[in-house]
This record gives structure tokens, C-alpha cells and sequence, in this order.
């Protein structure tokens, strides 16, 4: 898939209590969780983020709480695809499995800035800074992973393999 | 020769195992695994919270498969119980529902002989040495400290491990956390680990094991071992492990009447880090807001920290030594009149021995609220809400920003030391301030 978007910027780890609070764990209806995603560091996001935007994220992006509730409010804001330097390992988990692609592009993520508009190709790994012209690359899903990205999460890979 | 040799490297036959791969390893069938191996493994126990259960159950009901093991699965309702609000004592009742439609022997209900999670399964000895667990909460990293392999998941994993009994695994790289010299009085576990995540950072163990070793060990209470094991998760690390000691053996001759098979590293095990800590120079650490890394001695901190909140419990420090240290500290002196301070016991069966021993008296004299076991103000649930400008020194295991309430709160983590001094002297101090 191709995602073309307007950047949402954030720094080195972001933990998912920042993106989605505890206080709003009494419920995990994905548009109730998005209507407070990260609102304790960036009170504009749920109320301005448009479909097909894009987060990004620097080291240890979604540290902290194993909450699934974390993935499932920043896919539910619309946003289709988050990059960052590195993940933390239960949130990157979370993502393959609700087939939220997550993209990790090390240090060079620093160039990319709020605002700017960048494409990213999930299959290959590729991202373009469009507002730039910069260009990146993913480090590739592992292993059968890959076939569980594919399959659009988890759950539907555990189903057609039954 | 030469060729021999490298057939043999090949093989990997002369590669040993550490104490995580060998727990992998045997779940998965293997004779051997290395890190970066890609691995499908048995699980012994899948375990899950009031906040992480319900949406796990919805994903399961997709699958439409039965449950894999109605022994093996262990639901703890213990985050926002007893239930704060309906919303919550709707997703519970989720739960209870579930256990009786599908036989779920491993229920605790709120009271009866419950607690939270990571305190009442190695107490109920549903985790122990070698043995395999997932839970869905990041914590679940603790049973590390019984010599087995146990780590965090989300929703998702855990309703497929509810349905398979199975789980995938990249085999971590581990570090080798070596521990020399004797932890010293008036420290505790929860300050080696403050200390380990100050040096190495909140992903200084990203997607890694951290295995535990060393002299220094016969110096650490199974207590301790839980609080460090406990907080792997804090350095990013998958999770943390300790051997298998006299420490542990006694500890499972009390809890785990199964039969297991511990493991341990072998001579030439790989790590790709080797981290050193002197006990014998250990000092009571605080973890500034808003990151557990963000560690300072007590010693060195300069000025005055005042506070308006002391927490005393949770997964991390909710256990009966830790209300013993409070207690000690705390008895025949009052808590600060600018403090409130909330002492919670990790499960009914701690509470019940902290009062047989007189600690809860103490507490409660010293002028401590007492609460009925629940992971409560932790992650900002109920029972000890943060507001504008207040700081709390806390023996849970995050101080992320507005992780306990306002935004502008500060949450200070600290042992139960440092917590209990604190709360009779108004700021952060450690026992010998006390008078």
C-alpha cells in the first residue's frame, strides 16, 4: 500500500499513556479512544488530525503499557501508517497484529518535520519527504511477519491458516 | 581442521544457550535457538487484566475456535476494581461472563483470595521456573524473577494464544547483568533497578532479555527479584531473568506444587552486552519525572522536594516485605499532615499477613490510608488521583507525564524506603532522616 500524508511530529518516547490515557481505558470503542488520542501532549490532534495523515515518532515510540487501546486510537484518528526511529517491542507487536503498519528508519528520522508531506510504500519500505525530496528506508518486516501484515493483522492471518 | 571447525560453527553446536533461550527453545521444540530466530512456542499460562481481557475476548469470539486450555487461562480483574464507574463494571462483568461459559478455573474476583496480577500468580503458583506465560499487561515480566520466561503482549496475541495455546517469538539478544557486593541496608530491589535503567536508558534493553547473575544475587530477596524483574520492561527490555537459586527453590516449595525443570545459562552462552553493578556501592535512587530513567541518589538531589502524595504498593512493591519496610519505618511516627499517603497490599494474602504481623496497625496508626488490593492510582485508575502542581512519591514502576492524574503532576518513583520516609517527613528523604 501507498500512503501520501501530512506529518504529525513527536519526539523520543512517546509512551502509550500519552496516547491514550489510562482515564479513558473504561471503554475500547475505537472512536472514543481516537476522540482523546494524545491529547495529554498535543491538545489539537484529535479535533485537527485528517484522514491519511501521518505520525512520526523518534526513539522507543509507544514504550510503557502493553494497552492495545494505543494502536487502535491513533489507527482510528485515521492515521494510516506511524514512522519512528525505533519501537518499543509490545507496541510493535500490537501494530502488525491490528494491521497498523509501523515503519522504523532509525536516527534519519529526524529530518522529517512537522507539517511536511511524506509518502511511504509498505510493502518496500520506502519513504519520501515529499516536501524535501528526501528519501528513506524501512528496515523489512521479518519472517512471516510480513505475511501477517499482509493479511491485514493477526486475527484474519489465524483464520486463513485455519 | 580448519573446515571442521566451521562446520561446527555452522551447526551452531558450540554456541550455548542462556537461560532465555533455553526456556524458548524447549517451548518451541527445538534442540537449540539463537537470537533472531523467528519461533512458534507452547505457552503454560496466557493471562489477562479488566482493561485487557474484555477486548481480547471480542477478538477471540472472531476466530471461532474453543478456548485452548481452560486451565491456562488466568483472568485478574484488578486495574479499575472494585469497579470505579459503570463503564468499568460493564467490561468486568465481560469477563465474568466468560469465565462461566467457558470453565476458566484461574478467575480471581475482586476480594476472596485475589490481588493484582503480577503479585497473586506467582503466589497461587501459577508461574515458576521454566515456565512459558504471556500476559496482556506490560508487567508481566515479573515471573522473570521465578526463572521462567514471561512477557507482555497486547489484546490481539492474547486472544490468539487463548484460541492456539501458541504464541511467535523473535528470540531475544540478552544482556548480562553481572551483580557483585551485598545490597546494603535500607536499599532494595527497587533501586537496583533504578540504577541498572539510569546507566543503560529506557531503551537500553529495546527488544533484548536481561538476565541477571552474579554473587551480588544471594544478596536479593525473591522481593527484590520481583521489583527488578518486574521493572525489565521500564529499559525496553522483552524480559528479565534470574536463576534458579536456594532462594527460589524455597520460594516454590511454599507456592509451586507442580513439577518443573529450571533452567540455567550455559558457560559459553551468548550476550551482546554485559552491564556490571557493585550492590556494595547501592544508594537509595528516585526516578525524576517523566521517564524511570531520569534516576538521581537521594544523596545528590539538591533542595527541598515536597510532596503531597506517597504510594505505597502495586505490581512492583505491593508485596508483604515491602510493607514491612514501610512499616518499620513509619511506626510511632505520623505521616506528614501535608501528605496523604496510600498504602496498598498486592493481594488479600498480603494484606491478611501484614496484619497478623501488626504492619497495617502501624501503617494506619502512622495515619496511612489502607486500601484493598488493586493496581488503583498506578496508571492514574482511582484511589489517589493526581491534581495541577501536586507531586507524588510512588513505589509503582512509571512516571510518564499525567501517568497519575493532571499533566502537571510529578510522580517520583522510589523503594519502599524512601517512599516510607518520605511520607513522614513531607519530602523526599530516605530512612536516616528520620528521627
Amino acid at each position: 500500500m501507498i500512503y501520501e500524508g501530512k506529518v504529525w511530529r513527536y519526539g523520543d518516547n512517546i509512551d502509550t499513556d500519552v496516547i491514550i490515557p489510562a482515564r479513558y481505558l473504561n471503554s475500547f470503542d475505537p472512536k472514543e479512544l481516537a476522540a482523546h488520542c494524545m491529547e495529554d501532549i498535543d491538545t489539537t490532534f484529535a479535533e485537527k488530525v485528517q484522514q491519511g495523515d501521518i505520525m512520526v515518532g523518534g526513539k522507543n515510540f509507544g514504550c510503557g503499557s502493553s494497552r492495545e487501546h494505543a494502536p487502535i486510537a491513533i489507527q482510528a484518528s485515521g492515521v494510516p501508517v506511524v514512522i519512528a526511529a525505533d519501537f518499543a517491542r509490545i507496541f510493535y507487536r500490537n501494530g502488525i497484529n491490528i494491521g497498523l503498519p509501523l515503519l522504523d528508519i532509525g536516527e534519519a528520522v529526524e529530518s522529517i518535520k512537522a507539517g511536511d508531506v511524506v509518502r511511504v510504500d509498505t510493502e518496500t519500505g520506502e519513504i519520501t519527504d515529499v516536501t524535501t525530496g528526501e528519501k528513506f528506508k524501512a528496515h523489512p518486516l521479518p519472517g512471516f511477519v510480513q505475511e501477517i501484515a499482509k493479511a491485514g493483522g493477526l486475527i484474519n492471518y489465524i483464520k486463513e491458516k485455519k | 581442521m580448519v573446515k571442521y571447525l566451521e562446520i561446527f560453527f555452522e551447526w551452531g553446536v558450540s554456541m550455548g544457550m542462556n537461560m532465555t533461550e533455553k526456556i524458548l527453545a524447549r517451548h518451541a521444540g527445538l534442540d537449540s535457538v539463537a537470537a533472531g530466530d523467528l519461533i512458534t512456542a507452547k505457552l503454560d499460562m496466557v493471562m489477562a487484566n479488566d482493561i485487557t481481557a474484555p477486548p481480547a475476548i471480542k477478538e477471540f469470539e472472531k476466530i471461532g475456535r474453543p478456548v485452548f486450555d481452560n486451565t491456562k487461562v488466568c483472568f485478574v480483574p484488578d486495574h479499575f476494581t472494585p469497579n470505579k464507574d459503570m463503564k468499568t463494571a460493564a467490561l468486568t462483568k465481560i469477563i465474568r461472563d466468560f469465565v462461566k461459559e467457558h470453565n476458566i478455573v484461574n478467575y480471581f474476583e475482586v476480594g476472596h483470595d485475589a490481588g493484582i496480577e503480577h503479585v497473586i500468580l506467582p503466589e497461587k503458583g501459577l508461574v515458576g521456573p521454566g515456565r512459558l506465560t504471556i500476559g496482556a499487561d506490560s508487567h508481566t515480566c515479573t515471573y522473570g524473577a521465578l526463572n521462567g520466561f514471561s512477557t507482555g503482549v497486547g489484546t490481539t496475541d492474547l486472544a490468539v494464544a487463548i484460541a492456539t495455546g501458541e504464541a511467535w517469538f523473535k528470540v531475544p539478544e540478552a544482556i548480562k547483568v553481572n551483580l557483585t557486593g551485598t545490597k546494603p541496608a535500607n536499599t532494595n530491589g527497587k533501586d537496583v533497578i533504578l540504577t541498572l535503567i539510569g546507566m543503560i536508558g529506557v531503551d537500553g534493553a529495546l527488544y533484548k532479555s536481561l538476565e541477571f547473575a552474579g554473587p551480588g544475587l544471594e544478596s536479593l530477596s525473591m522481593t527484590d527479584r520481583f521489583t527488578i524483574a518486574n521493572m525489565a520492561i521500564e529499559a525496553g527490555g522483552k524480559n528479565g531473568i534470574f536463576p534458579f537459586d536456594a532462594k527460589t527453590k524455597a520460594y516454590c516449595v511454599e507456592h509451586f506444587h507442580s513439577e518443573y525443570e529450571p533452567v540455567e545459562p550455559d558457560e559459553d552462552a551468548s550476550y551482546c552486552q554485559v552491564v556490571e553493578i557493585n550492590l556494595d556501592e547501592l544508594k537509595p535512587v528516585v526516578a525524576f519525572p517523566h521517564l524511570p530513567g531520569n534516576t538521581k541518589k537521594v544523596e545528590d538531589i539538591e533542595g527541598e522536594i515536597t510532596i503531597s502524595q506517597v504510594v505505597i504498593g502495586s505490581c512492583t512493591n505491593g508485596r508483604l516485605e515491602d510493607l514491612e519496610i514501610a512499616a518499620n519505618i513509619m511506626k510511632g511516627r505520623k505521616v506528614h499532615p501535608d501528605v496523604r499517603c496510600i498504602v496498598i497490599p498486592g493481594s488479600q494474602q498480603v494484606y491478611l499477613q501484614a496484619m497478623e504481623k501488626g504492619y497495617i496497625k502501624s501503617l494506619v496508626e502512622s495515619g496511612a490510608a489502607v486500601s484493598c488490593p488493586t493496581c488503583g492510582p498506578c496508571m492514574g485508575g482511582h484511589m489517589g488521583i493526581l491534581t495541577e502542581g501536586e507531586r507524588c512519591v510512588s513505589t509503582t514502576n512509571r512516571n510518564f507525564l499525567g501517568r497519575m492524574g493532571h499533566v502537571k503532576s510529578e510522580i517520583y518513583l522510589a523503594g519502599p524506603h524512601v517512599a516510607a520516609a518520605s511520607a513522614i517527613l513531607g519530602r523526599i528523604a530516605t530512612p536516616e532522616e528520620v528521627k
